[in-house]
């Protein structure tokens, strides 16, 4: 039981999160400043998530070139 | 949001997914045999159905806010996923995803294995085969359906893609009865990823308390934007790519290098 519940987690983990966790790292904590400058401190920071975004598959893509010889 | 970039981004993926699904049924069918591959199909086409139906309207339930908070989160992720693969294929780093050598690689693994029968099943090999292949891609189209179609509330619109898009595939295949491997793949995957993330950030930022400027109209300026960044990291990665291949190609012994490297092709030789 235990191992067919591991093995459907990771095959979720694998199908959202893929190869680099960090895209999907970045994304999560991105929101969740997002989130707290909207409703504690009522700035509307829509740019912080695109930029986040355009970030971490740069940072992605940067590690997956270095790791390539 | 217009009906039509919510039809269209769900069709290409669903396209994308649908040629993948075919590769693998067509290399089940022909190989060994067309009555247990089409029970495999059918079963997974009953799995995918009954995800759709239970989890495609429960959603609805759940607040727009939180919805969009937590599609948005997995759609930038999942397509951000997309995105990176795509870019890593197109400057080398990466290899293209191919449907002729997918096909050639199912087709040896299919010849190998032996038949047994299974219940109502003659030949389980050609069940499971097809089973997983159309699950696995199937799942894929579902989560694409289900998340465009609730978070715009028009699931209506992304199941008549989904299902626009398996026929167009269906058809196409059983007309040429072979991998469609002419389909510009990578470059859907490439402009699906864009959508995807596009999408995901619109909602996900939507959904954690910010407002767009414009609403709707800002997807105008962050889907471009989005892809002129990506085409622009997919152009200097490839850039980088060739002085490093260039490199290890004059470093490497004669014995090394592939005589395409080596070479020019026959035919190519006075160019």
């Amino acid at each position: 039981m235990r191992a067919r519940l591991r093995s459907f987690g990771a095959f979720w983990y694998d199908f959202v999160i893929g190869d680099d966790w960090r895209g999907g790292a970045a994304v999560a904590v991105a929101l969740g400043v997002t989130a707290v400058l909207a409703h504690s401190q009522r700035i509307n920071a829509w740019w912080l998530l695109p930029a986040c975004v355009i970030a971490a598959l740069g940072w992605s893509l940067r590690r997956a070139a270095a790791r390539k010889p | 949001m217009n009906a039509l970039p919510l039809f269209l981004t769900v069709l290409v993926a669903c396209v994308v997914e649908a040629v993948e699904a075919l590769t693998i049924v067509l290399a089940a069918g022909l190989t060994r045999e067309w009555r247990s591959t089409f029970q495999g199909m059918a079963a997974a086409l009953v799995v995918l159905a009954a995800v759709t139906a239970g989890v495609g309207p429960a959603l609805t339930l759940i607040p727009l806010g939180a919805l969009r908070l937590v599609v948005g989160a997995l759609l930038a992720a999942f397509g951000l996923q997309w995105l990176r693969k795509a870019i890593l294929r197109f400057s080398g780093y990466k290899d293209l995803h191919d449907e002729a050598r997918a096909y050639e690689r199912e087709v040896a693994a299919a010849r190998a294995a032996t038949a047994s029968r299974r219940a109502a099943v003659r030949d389980w090999y050609a069940f499971t085969l097809s089973f997983k292949g159309v699950l696995l891609e199937g799942l894929e189209v579902v989560f694409i359906v289900i998340t465009f179609g609730d978070t715009q509330r028009d699931l209506g619109v992304a199941v008549l893609a989904a299902a626009v898009a398996v026929a167009l595939v269906t058809v196409t295949g059983v007309a040429v009865r072979a991998p469609l491997a002419r389909v510009p793949e990578n470059t859907m995957k490439f402009a699906v990823g864009i959508m995807l993330t596009s999408f995901g950030t619109f909602w996900g930022a939507e959904g954690a308390g910010t407002r767009w400027p414009g609403g709707d109209a800002a997807l105008l300026v962050l889907v471009p934007v989005i892809g002129v960044v990506s085409a622009g990291y997919a152009v200097a990665m490839r850039r980088s790519r060739q002085p490093a291949d260039a490199a290890s190609l004059a470093s490497a012994p004669p014995s090394a290098v592939p005589p395409s490297a080596a070479a020019p092709p026959p035919g190519r030789a006075a160019r």
